[in-house]
Protein backbone atom coordinates (compact mmCIF):
# COMPACT_ATOMS: atom_id res chain seq x y z
CA UNK A 1 0.00 0.00 0.00
CA UNK A 2 0.88 3.87 -0.23
CA UNK A 3 1.93 5.79 1.97
CA UNK A 4 -0.98 8.68 2.16
CA UNK A 5 -3.67 7.07 -0.02
CA UNK A 6 -6.17 3.88 0.28
CA UNK A 7 -5.51 1.70 -3.18
CA UNK A 8 -9.03 0.85 -4.58
CA UNK A 9 -7.56 -1.90 -6.93
CA UNK A 10 -4.43 -3.30 -7.45
CA UNK A 11 -3.35 -4.36 -10.74
CA UNK A 12 0.13 -7.14 -11.07
CA UNK A 13 1.35 -6.59 -14.28
CA UNK A 14 4.84 -7.72 -13.07
CA UNK A 15 4.66 -10.92 -15.76
CA UNK A 16 3.67 -8.37 -18.96
CA UNK A 17 6.02 -6.31 -20.79
CA UNK A 18 5.42 -2.75 -22.27
CA UNK A 19 2.98 -1.84 -23.64
CA UNK A 20 1.31 -4.55 -21.40
CA UNK A 21 1.31 -2.69 -17.98
CA UNK A 22 -0.37 0.70 -19.34
CA UNK A 23 -3.24 -1.14 -21.55
CA UNK A 24 -3.74 -3.16 -18.05
CA UNK A 25 -4.36 0.33 -16.27
CA UNK A 26 -6.18 2.06 -19.26
CA UNK A 27 -8.65 -1.27 -19.39
CA UNK A 28 -8.76 -0.45 -15.14
CA UNK A 29 -9.38 3.45 -15.75
CA UNK A 30 -12.27 2.68 -17.97
CA UNK A 31 -13.86 0.27 -15.59
CA UNK A 32 -13.26 2.18 -12.74
CA UNK A 33 -14.83 5.38 -11.22
CA UNK A 34 -14.01 8.81 -10.58
CA UNK A 35 -11.96 9.00 -7.66
CA UNK A 36 -10.65 5.39 -7.38
CA UNK A 37 -6.78 4.97 -6.88
CA UNK A 38 -5.62 2.43 -8.61
CA UNK A 39 -2.34 0.85 -7.92
CA UNK A 40 0.26 -0.96 -11.00
CA UNK A 41 2.94 -3.06 -10.24
CA UNK A 42 4.93 -3.53 -12.87
CA UNK A 43 8.83 -4.69 -13.32
CA UNK A 44 9.21 -3.58 -16.90
CA UNK A 45 11.62 -0.47 -16.53
CA UNK A 46 9.81 1.45 -19.35
CA UNK A 47 6.61 1.45 -17.03
CA UNK A 48 7.62 4.26 -14.66
CA UNK A 49 8.19 6.85 -17.42
CA UNK A 50 5.34 5.83 -19.94
CA UNK A 51 2.69 5.58 -17.60
CA UNK A 52 3.05 8.97 -15.94
CA UNK A 53 3.42 10.47 -19.18
CA UNK A 54 0.15 9.09 -20.21
CA UNK A 55 -1.25 9.72 -16.76
CA UNK A 56 -0.34 13.27 -16.99
CA UNK A 57 -2.28 13.28 -20.90
CA UNK A 58 -4.87 12.05 -19.96
CA UNK A 59 -5.42 14.24 -17.01
CA UNK A 60 -6.00 12.05 -14.02
CA UNK A 61 -3.48 12.17 -10.86
CA UNK A 62 -0.28 10.67 -10.44
CA UNK A 63 -0.19 9.49 -6.71
CA UNK A 64 3.89 8.28 -6.69
CA UNK A 65 6.09 6.08 -8.45
CA UNK A 66 7.30 3.91 -5.43
CA UNK A 67 10.13 1.36 -5.61
CA UNK A 68 9.09 -2.08 -4.35
CA UNK A 69 11.48 -5.11 -4.53
CA UNK A 70 11.98 -6.08 -8.05
CA UNK A 71 9.30 -3.99 -8.98
CA UNK A 72 7.46 -0.68 -9.07
CA UNK A 73 4.28 0.41 -7.70
CA UNK A 74 2.80 2.70 -9.56
CA UNK A 75 -0.57 4.79 -8.08
CA UNK A 76 -2.74 6.77 -10.14
CA UNK A 77 -5.86 8.33 -8.99
CA UNK A 78 -9.06 8.56 -11.26
CA UNK A 79 -10.34 12.09 -11.52
CA UNK A 80 -12.52 12.41 -14.65
CA UNK B 1 2.15 -40.87 -21.86
CA UNK B 2 0.26 -43.61 -23.80
CA UNK B 3 2.57 -46.63 -24.20
CA UNK B 4 1.65 -50.32 -25.02
CA UNK B 5 0.37 -50.27 -28.32
CA UNK B 6 -2.25 -48.17 -28.18
CA UNK B 7 -2.43 -45.14 -31.29
CA UNK B 8 -1.34 -42.08 -30.13
CA UNK B 9 -3.21 -39.26 -31.50
CA UNK B 10 -2.28 -35.69 -32.00
CA UNK B 11 -4.87 -32.95 -32.78
CA UNK B 12 -3.88 -29.51 -34.15
CA UNK B 13 -6.76 -27.26 -33.33
CA UNK B 14 -6.45 -24.01 -36.51
CA UNK B 15 -5.14 -24.81 -40.25
CA UNK B 16 -3.07 -21.23 -40.52
CA UNK B 17 0.41 -21.07 -40.31
CA UNK B 18 1.10 -22.48 -37.39
CA UNK B 19 -1.04 -25.45 -37.27
CA UNK B 20 -0.69 -26.39 -40.70
CA UNK B 21 3.25 -26.22 -40.12
CA UNK B 22 3.38 -27.77 -37.49
CA UNK B 23 0.70 -30.90 -38.60
CA UNK B 24 3.59 -31.31 -41.55
CA UNK B 25 6.69 -31.18 -39.51
CA UNK B 26 5.04 -34.40 -36.86
CA UNK B 27 4.40 -35.96 -40.24
CA UNK B 28 7.96 -35.43 -41.55
CA UNK B 29 9.13 -36.38 -38.08
CA UNK B 30 6.71 -39.31 -37.38
CA UNK B 31 6.56 -40.79 -40.95
CA UNK B 32 7.61 -44.40 -39.76
CA UNK B 33 5.32 -44.44 -36.76
CA UNK B 34 2.16 -42.65 -38.65
CA UNK B 35 2.75 -45.17 -41.68
CA UNK B 36 2.42 -48.02 -39.16
CA UNK B 37 -1.04 -46.74 -38.01
CA UNK B 38 0.62 -45.97 -34.06
CA UNK B 39 0.25 -42.25 -34.37
CA UNK B 40 -2.66 -40.09 -36.32
CA UNK B 41 -2.13 -36.33 -36.65
CA UNK B 42 -5.11 -34.46 -37.72
CA UNK B 43 -6.12 -30.92 -38.68
CA UNK B 44 -9.31 -29.45 -37.17
CA UNK B 45 -9.85 -26.58 -39.39
CA UNK B 46 -13.28 -24.52 -39.84
CA UNK B 47 -13.19 -23.78 -42.80
CA UNK B 48 -11.00 -26.05 -44.33
CA UNK B 49 -9.28 -23.62 -46.61
CA UNK B 50 -6.11 -21.84 -45.57
CA UNK B 51 -6.14 -17.97 -45.79
CA UNK B 52 -2.94 -15.96 -46.33
CA UNK B 53 -3.99 -13.25 -44.25
CA UNK B 54 -0.85 -10.80 -44.29
CA UNK B 55 -2.61 -10.17 -47.73
CA UNK B 56 -5.91 -8.68 -47.08
CA UNK B 57 -3.71 -5.52 -46.46
CA UNK B 58 -2.87 -5.33 -50.26
CA UNK B 59 -6.10 -5.95 -51.26
CA UNK B 60 -6.60 -2.12 -50.35
CA UNK B 61 -3.33 -0.95 -50.78
CA UNK B 62 -1.38 -3.07 -54.20
CA UNK B 63 -4.19 -4.45 -56.45
CA UNK B 64 -4.28 -8.41 -54.73
CA UNK B 65 -6.83 -10.18 -55.50
CA UNK B 66 -8.62 -12.62 -52.51
CA UNK B 67 -8.56 -15.56 -54.95
CA UNK B 68 -4.91 -15.50 -54.58
CA UNK B 69 -5.18 -15.46 -50.48
CA UNK B 70 -7.13 -18.39 -49.95
CA UNK B 71 -6.33 -22.18 -51.05
CA UNK B 72 -7.65 -25.36 -49.44
CA UNK B 73 -6.35 -26.70 -46.91
CA UNK B 74 -5.81 -30.46 -47.58
CA UNK B 75 -3.56 -29.48 -50.76
CA UNK B 76 -1.10 -28.16 -48.23
CA UNK B 77 -1.62 -31.02 -45.70
CA UNK B 78 1.38 -33.79 -45.65
CA UNK B 79 -0.98 -36.65 -46.99
CA UNK B 80 0.05 -38.42 -43.24
CA UNK B 81 -2.34 -35.58 -41.89
CA UNK B 82 -5.77 -36.14 -41.59
CA UNK B 83 -8.12 -32.84 -41.90
CA UNK B 84 -11.57 -32.86 -40.20
CA UNK B 85 -13.49 -29.61 -41.02
CA UNK B 86 -15.85 -28.42 -38.48
CA UNK B 87 -16.30 -25.64 -36.01
CA UNK B 88 -15.16 -26.01 -32.18
CA UNK B 89 -17.27 -25.32 -29.87
CA UNK B 90 -15.47 -27.20 -26.40
CA UNK B 91 -11.79 -28.45 -25.31
CA UNK B 92 -12.37 -30.45 -22.29
CA UNK B 93 -9.52 -31.35 -21.14
CA UNK B 94 -9.83 -33.23 -18.36
CA UNK B 95 -10.99 -35.81 -20.86
CA UNK B 96 -8.50 -34.91 -23.64
CA UNK B 97 -11.51 -34.60 -25.72
CA UNK B 98 -12.34 -31.68 -28.33
CA UNK B 99 -16.27 -30.92 -29.42
CA UNK B 100 -17.07 -29.90 -32.75
CA UNK B 101 -20.89 -28.52 -33.89
CA UNK B 102 -21.54 -31.65 -35.06
CA UNK B 103 -21.49 -33.27 -32.41
CA UNK B 104 -18.69 -34.87 -33.13
CA UNK B 105 -16.27 -35.69 -30.20
CA UNK B 106 -12.33 -36.02 -30.88
CA UNK B 107 -10.24 -37.51 -28.45
CA UNK B 108 -6.52 -36.53 -28.26
CA UNK B 109 -2.88 -37.74 -26.17
CA UNK B 110 -1.42 -34.30 -27.49
CA UNK B 111 -3.30 -31.17 -28.84
CA UNK B 112 -1.76 -27.60 -30.25
CA UNK B 113 -4.21 -24.94 -29.90
CA UNK B 114 -3.33 -22.68 -33.24
CA UNK B 115 -6.85 -21.42 -33.59
CA UNK B 116 -5.63 -17.62 -34.00
CA UNK B 117 -7.40 -14.31 -32.70
CA UNK B 118 -10.59 -12.42 -34.18
CA UNK B 119 -11.35 -8.83 -34.61
CA UNK B 120 -14.05 -7.12 -32.42
CA UNK B 121 -14.93 -4.18 -34.01
CA UNK B 122 -18.54 -4.22 -32.37
CA UNK B 123 -16.75 -3.51 -28.84
CA UNK B 124 -16.67 0.29 -30.51
CA UNK B 125 -19.70 1.87 -31.31
CA UNK B 126 -19.88 3.20 -34.88
CA UNK B 127 -17.34 1.22 -35.73
CA UNK B 128 -19.13 -0.45 -38.73
CA UNK B 129 -20.44 2.43 -40.28
CA UNK B 130 -17.47 4.68 -39.72
CA UNK B 131 -14.14 3.07 -39.60
CA UNK B 132 -12.61 1.01 -42.08
CA UNK B 133 -9.79 -1.50 -41.77
CA UNK B 134 -8.22 -4.32 -43.70
CA UNK B 135 -8.56 -7.37 -41.47
CA UNK B 136 -11.13 -8.89 -43.72
CA UNK B 137 -11.00 -9.24 -47.47
CA UNK B 138 -14.50 -7.47 -47.45
CA UNK B 139 -13.18 -4.69 -45.22
CA UNK B 140 -10.06 -4.09 -47.20
CA UNK B 141 -12.06 -3.88 -50.86
CA UNK B 142 -14.50 -1.43 -49.06
CA UNK B 143 -11.44 0.68 -47.93
CA UNK B 144 -10.47 0.33 -51.35
CA UNK B 145 -13.03 1.69 -52.78
CA UNK B 146 -13.28 4.66 -49.91
CA UNK B 147 -9.70 5.24 -51.32
CA UNK B 148 -10.38 5.02 -55.16
CA UNK B 149 -13.39 7.83 -54.06
CA UNK B 150 -11.47 10.06 -51.50
CA UNK B 151 -10.64 13.63 -53.13
CA UNK B 152 -8.53 14.70 -50.47
CA UNK B 153 -9.52 16.06 -46.65
CA UNK B 154 -8.28 14.82 -42.90
CA UNK B 155 -7.24 11.27 -42.98
CA UNK B 156 -7.23 9.59 -39.54
CA UNK B 157 -5.49 6.28 -39.43
CA UNK B 158 -5.38 4.40 -36.06
CA UNK B 159 -5.04 1.80 -33.79
CA UNK B 160 -8.03 0.71 -31.53
CA UNK B 161 -6.88 -1.89 -29.60
CA UNK B 162 -3.19 -3.89 -28.57
CA UNK B 163 -2.72 -6.29 -29.59
CA UNK B 164 -3.37 -6.68 -32.94
CA UNK B 165 -2.32 -8.72 -35.91
CA UNK B 166 0.52 -7.22 -37.66
CA UNK B 167 1.76 -4.60 -36.07
CA UNK B 168 3.68 -2.75 -38.95
CA UNK B 169 0.39 -3.29 -40.50
CA UNK B 170 -1.29 0.12 -39.45
CA UNK B 171 2.24 1.83 -40.31
CA UNK B 172 2.61 0.38 -43.57
CA UNK B 173 -0.83 1.14 -44.56
CA UNK B 174 0.10 5.04 -43.40
CA UNK B 175 3.03 4.91 -45.58
CA UNK B 176 1.61 3.32 -48.62
CA UNK B 177 -1.54 5.40 -48.77
CA UNK B 178 0.80 8.86 -48.46
CA UNK B 179 2.84 7.52 -51.60
CA UNK B 180 -0.68 6.49 -53.32
CA UNK B 181 -1.71 10.03 -52.73
CA UNK B 182 1.40 11.65 -53.69
CA UNK B 183 1.11 9.53 -57.13
CA UNK B 184 -2.57 10.89 -57.69
CA UNK B 185 -1.39 14.79 -56.79
CA UNK B 186 -3.98 14.32 -53.89
CA UNK B 187 -1.13 14.82 -50.65
CA UNK B 188 -1.11 18.60 -50.74
CA UNK B 189 -5.15 18.64 -50.48
CA UNK B 190 -4.98 15.57 -47.72
CA UNK B 191 -3.90 16.00 -43.61
CA UNK B 192 -2.85 12.96 -42.66
CA UNK B 193 -3.06 11.79 -39.03
CA UNK B 194 -1.93 8.33 -36.92
CA UNK B 195 -3.11 7.63 -33.85
CA UNK B 196 -1.34 5.13 -31.10
CA UNK B 197 -2.68 4.05 -27.93
CA UNK B 198 1.02 3.92 -26.46
CA UNK B 199 3.50 6.58 -25.70
CA UNK B 200 5.03 6.06 -29.67
CA UNK B 201 4.08 5.16 -33.21
CA UNK B 202 5.29 1.53 -32.49
CA UNK B 203 5.65 -0.75 -29.35
CA UNK B 204 9.03 -1.86 -29.91
CA UNK B 205 11.30 1.41 -29.02
CA UNK B 206 13.80 0.82 -31.74
CA UNK B 207 11.51 0.72 -34.36
CA UNK B 208 9.68 3.24 -33.11
CA UNK B 209 12.72 4.83 -33.61
CA UNK B 210 13.30 4.33 -37.24
CA UNK B 211 9.60 4.94 -37.78
CA UNK B 212 8.85 8.43 -36.33
CA UNK B 213 11.43 10.42 -38.69
CA UNK B 214 9.65 8.57 -41.32
CA UNK B 215 6.57 10.22 -40.98
CA UNK B 216 7.95 13.39 -40.20
CA UNK B 217 9.43 13.24 -43.46
CA UNK B 218 5.96 12.50 -45.20
CA UNK B 219 4.11 15.22 -43.09
CA UNK B 220 2.12 12.43 -40.95
CA UNK B 221 1.08 13.88 -37.59
CA UNK B 222 1.36 11.03 -35.07
CA UNK B 223 -0.98 11.39 -32.04
CA UNK B 224 0.60 9.16 -28.86
CA UNK B 225 -1.64 8.06 -25.88
CA UNK B 226 -4.68 7.92 -28.39
CA UNK B 227 -7.09 5.06 -27.39
CA UNK B 228 -10.00 5.13 -29.06
CA UNK B 229 -13.13 5.79 -26.89
CA UNK B 230 -15.57 6.82 -29.42
CA UNK B 231 -16.85 7.82 -32.43
CA UNK B 232 -19.14 10.31 -33.35
CA UNK B 233 -20.93 9.95 -36.97
CA UNK B 234 -22.79 13.52 -36.70
CA UNK B 235 -19.46 15.67 -35.86
CA UNK B 236 -17.65 12.62 -37.92
CA UNK B 237 -14.74 13.12 -35.26
CA UNK B 238 -12.60 10.41 -33.31
CA UNK B 239 -12.82 11.04 -29.66
CA UNK B 240 -9.77 9.29 -27.34
CA UNK B 241 -10.16 8.01 -23.55
CA UNK B 242 -7.27 11.07 -22.81
CA UNK B 243 -9.72 13.77 -23.94
CA UNK B 244 -8.35 14.33 -27.95
CA UNK B 245 -10.88 14.74 -30.51
CA UNK B 246 -9.98 14.17 -34.14
CA UNK B 247 -12.06 15.16 -37.27
CA UNK B 248 -11.95 12.58 -40.24
CA UNK B 249 -13.20 12.00 -43.65
CA UNK B 250 -11.71 9.20 -43.86
CA UNK B 251 -11.10 7.06 -40.88
CA UNK B 252 -8.89 3.74 -40.96
CA UNK B 253 -8.34 1.83 -37.78
CA UNK B 254 -7.41 -1.39 -36.74
CA UNK B 255 -9.90 -2.83 -34.88
CA UNK B 256 -10.12 -4.46 -31.10
CA UNK B 257 -9.00 -8.14 -31.18
CA UNK B 258 -9.47 -10.77 -28.53
CA UNK B 259 -8.86 -14.55 -28.30
CA UNK B 260 -10.78 -17.56 -29.72
CA UNK B 261 -14.20 -17.67 -27.68
CA UNK B 262 -13.86 -21.43 -27.52
CA UNK B 263 -10.59 -20.85 -25.26
CA UNK B 264 -12.64 -18.88 -22.81
CA UNK B 265 -16.04 -20.93 -23.00
CA UNK B 266 -13.73 -24.21 -22.49
CA UNK B 267 -12.08 -22.22 -19.12
CA UNK B 268 -8.56 -22.26 -20.79
CA UNK B 269 -8.38 -18.52 -21.07
CA UNK B 270 -9.56 -15.57 -18.98
CA UNK B 271 -10.26 -11.87 -20.04
CA UNK B 272 -9.54 -11.08 -23.53
CA UNK B 273 -8.78 -14.70 -24.25
CA UNK B 274 -5.14 -15.07 -24.85
CA UNK B 275 -3.77 -18.40 -23.88
CA UNK B 276 -1.14 -18.29 -20.61
CA UNK B 277 1.30 -20.41 -22.35
CA UNK B 278 5.01 -21.07 -21.60
CA UNK B 279 7.28 -18.44 -23.38
CA UNK B 280 10.33 -21.66 -24.40
CA UNK B 281 8.57 -24.64 -23.92
CA UNK B 282 4.92 -23.31 -25.80
CA UNK B 283 3.10 -25.50 -22.95
CA UNK B 284 -0.23 -23.90 -21.81
CA UNK B 285 -0.32 -22.71 -18.59
CA UNK B 286 -3.51 -24.41 -16.45
CA UNK B 287 -2.98 -20.39 -14.80
CA UNK B 288 -0.78 -17.06 -15.68
CA UNK B 289 2.66 -17.85 -13.10
CA UNK B 290 1.44 -16.01 -9.60
CA UNK B 291 2.83 -12.10 -8.82
CA UNK B 292 6.28 -13.76 -6.71
CA UNK B 293 7.33 -15.79 -10.12
CA UNK B 294 6.16 -19.03 -8.63
CA UNK B 295 5.41 -20.53 -11.63
CA UNK B 296 1.74 -22.46 -12.42
CA UNK B 297 2.05 -25.81 -13.66
CA UNK B 298 1.89 -26.50 -17.16
CA UNK B 299 -0.17 -28.86 -19.17
CA UNK B 300 2.62 -31.54 -20.23
CA UNK B 301 0.48 -32.46 -23.48
CA UNK B 302 -0.80 -29.13 -24.53
CA UNK B 303 0.65 -26.56 -26.61
CA UNK B 304 -0.39 -23.24 -28.07
CA UNK B 305 1.38 -21.11 -31.06
CA UNK B 306 0.43 -17.75 -32.65
CA UNK B 307 -2.16 -15.35 -32.14
CA UNK B 308 -3.74 -17.88 -29.37
CA UNK B 309 -1.19 -17.38 -26.99
CA UNK B 310 -0.20 -14.19 -24.37
CA UNK B 311 3.39 -14.07 -25.27
CA UNK B 312 4.24 -10.45 -25.18
CA UNK B 313 5.25 -10.85 -28.98
CA UNK B 314 4.17 -9.87 -32.65
CA UNK B 315 0.51 -11.66 -33.21
CA UNK B 316 1.95 -12.59 -36.47
CA UNK B 317 2.44 -15.75 -38.92
CA UNK B 318 6.13 -15.29 -38.65
CA UNK B 319 5.96 -15.78 -34.82
CA UNK B 320 4.07 -18.92 -35.43
CA UNK B 321 6.41 -20.06 -38.09
CA UNK B 322 9.07 -20.00 -35.82
CA UNK B 323 7.21 -21.67 -32.72
CA UNK B 324 6.09 -24.19 -34.76
CA UNK B 325 9.08 -26.02 -35.19
CA UNK B 326 9.56 -25.81 -30.93
CA UNK B 327 6.06 -27.69 -30.75
CA UNK B 328 6.57 -30.07 -33.14
CA UNK B 329 10.08 -31.15 -31.78
CA UNK B 330 8.22 -31.23 -28.63
CA UNK B 331 5.94 -33.53 -29.11
CA UNK B 332 7.59 -35.77 -31.35
CA UNK B 333 9.97 -36.52 -28.35
CA UNK B 334 7.08 -37.26 -26.03
CA UNK B 335 5.72 -39.58 -28.79
CA UNK B 336 8.99 -41.35 -28.50
CA UNK B 337 9.51 -41.40 -25.04
CA UNK B 338 12.50 -39.27 -25.43
CA UNK B 339 13.83 -35.73 -23.91
CA UNK B 340 13.31 -32.91 -26.88
CA UNK B 341 16.94 -31.77 -28.24
CA UNK B 342 17.72 -28.65 -26.22
CA UNK B 343 17.97 -26.34 -28.70
CA UNK B 344 15.54 -27.22 -31.11
CA UNK B 345 13.07 -27.78 -28.38
CA UNK B 346 13.07 -24.23 -26.65
CA UNK B 347 11.73 -20.99 -28.49
CA UNK B 348 13.26 -18.10 -28.01
CA UNK B 349 11.09 -15.64 -29.12
CA UNK B 350 12.46 -15.32 -33.06
CA UNK B 351 10.08 -13.13 -34.84
CA UNK B 352 11.15 -11.88 -38.08
CA UNK B 353 8.92 -9.48 -41.32
CA UNK B 354 8.97 -7.16 -43.19
CA UNK B 355 8.20 -3.45 -42.99
CA UNK B 356 6.75 -1.52 -46.01
CA UNK B 357 7.69 2.72 -45.73
CA UNK B 358 6.07 3.51 -49.02
CA UNK B 359 8.20 4.37 -52.26
CA UNK B 360 8.87 1.14 -52.90
CA UNK B 361 11.09 0.80 -50.34
CA UNK B 362 10.91 -1.44 -47.05
CA UNK B 363 13.24 -3.14 -43.93
CA UNK B 364 13.30 -5.56 -42.27
CA UNK B 365 12.24 -6.57 -38.31
CA UNK B 366 14.41 -9.11 -37.32
CA UNK B 367 14.19 -10.05 -33.19
CA UNK B 368 13.90 -12.31 -30.14
CA UNK B 369 13.20 -12.14 -26.75
CA UNK B 370 16.49 -11.21 -25.61
CA UNK B 371 17.36 -8.98 -29.24
CA UNK B 372 15.91 -6.34 -29.98
CA UNK B 373 15.10 -5.75 -33.77
CA UNK B 374 18.05 -3.02 -35.77
CA UNK B 375 15.67 -2.22 -39.04
CA UNK B 376 18.50 -1.46 -41.34
CA UNK B 377 17.79 1.27 -43.53
CA UNK B 378 14.85 0.88 -45.86
CA UNK B 379 15.62 -0.40 -49.85
CA UNK B 380 13.77 -1.66 -52.32
CA UNK B 381 15.69 -5.09 -51.66
CA UNK B 382 13.29 -6.19 -48.78
CA UNK B 383 9.96 -3.99 -50.57
CA UNK B 384 10.94 -6.87 -53.36
CA UNK B 385 11.73 -9.42 -50.95
CA UNK B 386 8.11 -8.93 -49.39
CA UNK B 387 6.30 -9.36 -52.49
CA UNK B 388 8.22 -12.32 -53.33
CA UNK B 389 7.56 -13.43 -49.84
CA UNK B 390 3.54 -12.80 -50.30
CA UNK B 391 3.69 -14.74 -53.99
CA UNK B 392 6.07 -17.88 -52.61
CA UNK B 393 4.17 -18.49 -49.33
CA UNK B 394 2.33 -21.11 -50.38
CA UNK B 395 5.31 -23.41 -51.60
CA UNK B 396 7.60 -22.21 -48.78
CA UNK B 397 6.07 -21.77 -45.20
CA UNK B 398 3.32 -24.27 -44.62
CA UNK B 399 5.30 -26.88 -45.91
CA UNK B 400 8.39 -26.16 -43.54
CA UNK B 401 10.61 -25.23 -46.72
CA UNK B 402 12.26 -21.99 -45.12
Amino acid sequence: MTETTTVSRTIDARGSFCPGPLMELIRAIREGQVGDVIAVWSADSGSKTDIPRWVEKAGHRLVGVFERVGYDEIVVEKLR
Amino acid sequence: MPQGGRVQRILILGGGVGGTLTANLLARKLRTRIDRGDVVVTVVDATGEHVYQPGFMYIAMGGEREQGLRRAERGLLDRRVELVVGEIVRIDDSAHAVELADGTRLIYDYVVIAVGSRITPETIPHFAEEAHHFYTPEAARRLRRALDAFTGGRLVIGIAGMPYKCPPAPLEVAFLIDSELRARHLRDRTDMHFCSPIGRAFTIESVSEMATPVFQEKGIEVHTFFNVEEIDPERKVVRSLEGEELPYDLLILVPPHKGAQVLIDSGLATGSGWLPTDRETLQVKTAPDAPDGTQSPRRPHMYALGDATDLPLSKAGSTAHFEAPVVAERIAAQVRGVEPEAKAGHYTGKVMCFFEIGGGKATLLQFDYNHPPHPPKPNRVWHLGKIAFNKTYWHTVPRGRV
